[in-house]
C-alpha cells in the first residue's frame, strides 16, 4: 500500500469531523439518544464505545486474511461481543456507579452498527496500524458527538451543568445558569433527545447546502467572468479590424 | 386466570407505555432506515416481530438451564448474539424454502435483524431483570409488536413529509426527529394508563 505523508492523521481526523459516526453517517443512534442525559454518562459511554471498537479494531485487522469470506459477519460479531463482555465485567467490578446508569446498553455495544460497519469496511481491509488509528479516531469522534448532544440536554434540561468525576458521578462542583424552576425538564427526557439531534442534523444540513451553494455561486461567477472576457476579447478584436481593413 | 391478565397487561406495558423506539431507544437505526415506504416497514415490522419472539423463547432457557448450571452466566451477551445471528439466517432459510413469496417481501430485512438493538435488548434485559418466562415472553411479545405498530405508524407520516414544503435544512432526516420527538410526547400521555389497576 502506497503511503502518503501525513496519511495517520488524515486517517484520525476523518472519523472526528468528515466522517463522524453519528452526526454525519448517522450511526449507533440508539446509545446516542439514550445515554446523553447527563455529560458525564455521555462521556463514559464514549470511552467504553472506544476501548472496544479499538480493541475490536486492531483484533479484526490481524485476523483479517485468516476468516474465510463466508462467515465473516457471524466471526467479527463474535469478536465484538467478548470485548464487550470484558468491558462489561470490569466496568461492573470497578465502576459500579457507571454501570448502573448505562444499564443495559454497555451490552448493546455489540450491536452498535458502528463498530460492525468499521470492522466491515476498514478493519477487514487495511493493516494493524490503520485500523487501530482508525478505531481512536472514529471512537473520539463518537465520544465528542455524544457530548456536544448532552452539552444542550443538560444545559436546557437541568439549567446547569453539575462537574463531576466521570465514573463515580459524586459532582465536585455545580453551575446553575438558569434557574431553577425555569429549566426546560422536557430535554432529559426521551422526547428531548429526539428534538436534540433533529435539530444538530438540521443544522449540520443548513451548513452542508450553504456550502454547495456557495461552491455554485463560485462555479457561475467564473463562467460569467469567462464569459465577459471572451466577449471583450471579441469586442477588442472588432474594434482591431476596421483599423486593419483601412491600412 | 390471575396469570392471564399479568400476562396481557405485561404485554401492553412494553407495548405502549414503555415504548421500544419511543421511550427505550431501541432498534432507532431500522426505525429511521427502513420507515420511508409504508410497505418496507411492514415488512421490517414483521420480520422483527418473527425473531424477537423466537428468540425469547430460545434465549430464556438458554440462560437458565445452560449458563446457569453450567456457571458461565458471564457468557449470556455472547450467547446471545450468536443465538440471534443464527436464528436470522435459519428463519431467512426456513421462509425460503416453505413461502418464496413471504420471502420477497422479508429476505431483505433480514440480515438487518441482526444488528437491530431491540432484539438483543429484550434478551438482555430479561436476564438483567430476572423475568420469570411467561414475563419474558409478555416483554418480547410486547416490545416486537410495539415496534411493528410504531414504524409503520412513522412510515405512514413520513410518505406525507416527503410531499410536504419543509425548509430545506430539515429535509429528510431533521423532519423525521422531530416528528418522532412529537410521537415520543404523545406516548409519554400513556404513562399513567395502569395507575389504577393493582397488578
Amino acid at each position: 500500500m502506497s503511503r502518503e505523508k501525513g496519511y495517520t492523521k488524515q486517517n484520525f481526523l476523518k472519523g472526528l469531523f468528515i466522517e463522524n459516526p453519528l452526526f454525519i453517517s448517522v450511526l449507533g443512534t440508539c446509545p446516542a439518544l439514550a445515554t446523553t442525559k447527563s455529560i458525564e454518562a455521555a462521556i463514559g459511554m464514549g470511552i467504553l464505545f472506544t476501548i472496544v471498537l479499538i480493541c475490536s479494531n486492531t483484533l479484526i485487522s490481524l485476523l483479517r486474511k485468516l476468516i474465510p469470506e463466508e462467515i465473516r459477519t457471524p466471526s467479527y460479531i463474535v469478536v465484538i461481543a467478548t470485548f464487550v463482555t470484558i468491558v462489561k465485567m470490569l466496568t461492573n467490578a470497578f465502576l459500579p456507579e457507571l454501570y448502573s446508569t448505562l444499564g443495559v446498553f454497555i451490552s448493546l455495544i455489540v450491536v452498535n452498527c458502528i463498530v460492525l460497519g468499521r470492522a466491515e469496511a476498514f478493519a477487514s481491509k487495511n493493516n494493524v496500524f490503520d485500523s487501530f488509528i482508525d478505531g481512536i479516531g472514529m471512537g473520539v469522534g463518537y465520544t465528542m458527538a455524544l457530548c456536544i448532544m448532552a452539552f444542550f440536554r443538560e444545559f436546557l434540561g437541568t439549567g446547569g451543568f453539575a462537574f463531576g468525576n466521570i465514573f463515580t458521578f459524586i459532582p465536585y462542583f455545580k453551575l446553575q445558569i438558569i434557574p431553577k424552576g425555569y429549566e426546560i425538564s422536557l430535554f432529559t427526557t426521551p422526547v428531548g433527545a429526539f428534538i436534540v439531534f433533529g435539530l444538530i442534523l438540521a443544522v449540520m444540513a443548513f451548513y452542508k447546502n450553504r456550502k454547495a451553494e456557495y461552491q455554485a455561486f463560485l462555479q457561475r461567477k467564473e463562467r460569467q467572468r469567462k464569459a465577459e472576457e471572451a466577449k471583450a476579447k471579441a469586442a477588442a478584436l472588432a474594434a482591431h479590424k476596421p483599423v486593419e481593413e483601412a491600412k | 386466570m390471575n396469570i392471564l391478565i399479568t400476562f396481557i397487561l405485561g404485554i401492553i406495558s412494553s407495548m405502549l407505555i414503555d415504548n421500544v423506539v419511543l421511550s427505550r431507544f431501541y432498534g432507532i437505526c431500522p426505525f429511521l432506515g427502513v420507515s420511508k415506504k409504508v410497505k418496507s416497514a411492514l415488512g421490517m415490522g414483521i420480520a422483527v416481530v418473527f425473531v424477537i419472539v423466537l428468540a425469547t423463547l430460545i434465549c430464556w432457557p438458554l440462560y437458565n438451564f445452560i449458563l446457569v448450571p453450567a456457571k458461565i452466566q458471564f457468557l449470556d451477551t455472547v450467547a446471545y448474539i450468536l443465538v440471534i445471528a443464527s436464528l436470522v439466517q435459519l428463519v431467512g432459510l426456513f421462509i425460503k424454502k416453505y413461502s418464496p413469496s413471504l420471502y420477497k417481501t422479508l429476505g431483505i430485512y433480514l440480515p438487518l435483524i441482526t444488528t437491530n438493538c431491540a432484539v438483543l435488548g429484550v434478551a438482555q434485559g430479561n436476564t438483567d431483570q430476572a423475568l420469570d418466562f411467561l414475563s419474558s415472553l409478555a416483554n418480547g411479545i410486547g416490545t416486537s409488536v410495539g415496534f411493528l405498530v410504531i414504524i409503520v405508524v412513522f412510515s405512514c407520516i413520513r410518505v406525507r413529509l416527503e410531499s410536504a414544503n419543509t425548509p430545506k435544512a430539515f429535509k429528510g432526516l431533521p423532519i423525521a426527529l422531530i416528528t418522532a420527538a412529537i410521537m415520543a410526547m404523545a406516548f409519554m400521555g400513556l404513562q399513567g394508563l395502569f395507575s389504577g389497576i393493582n397488578v
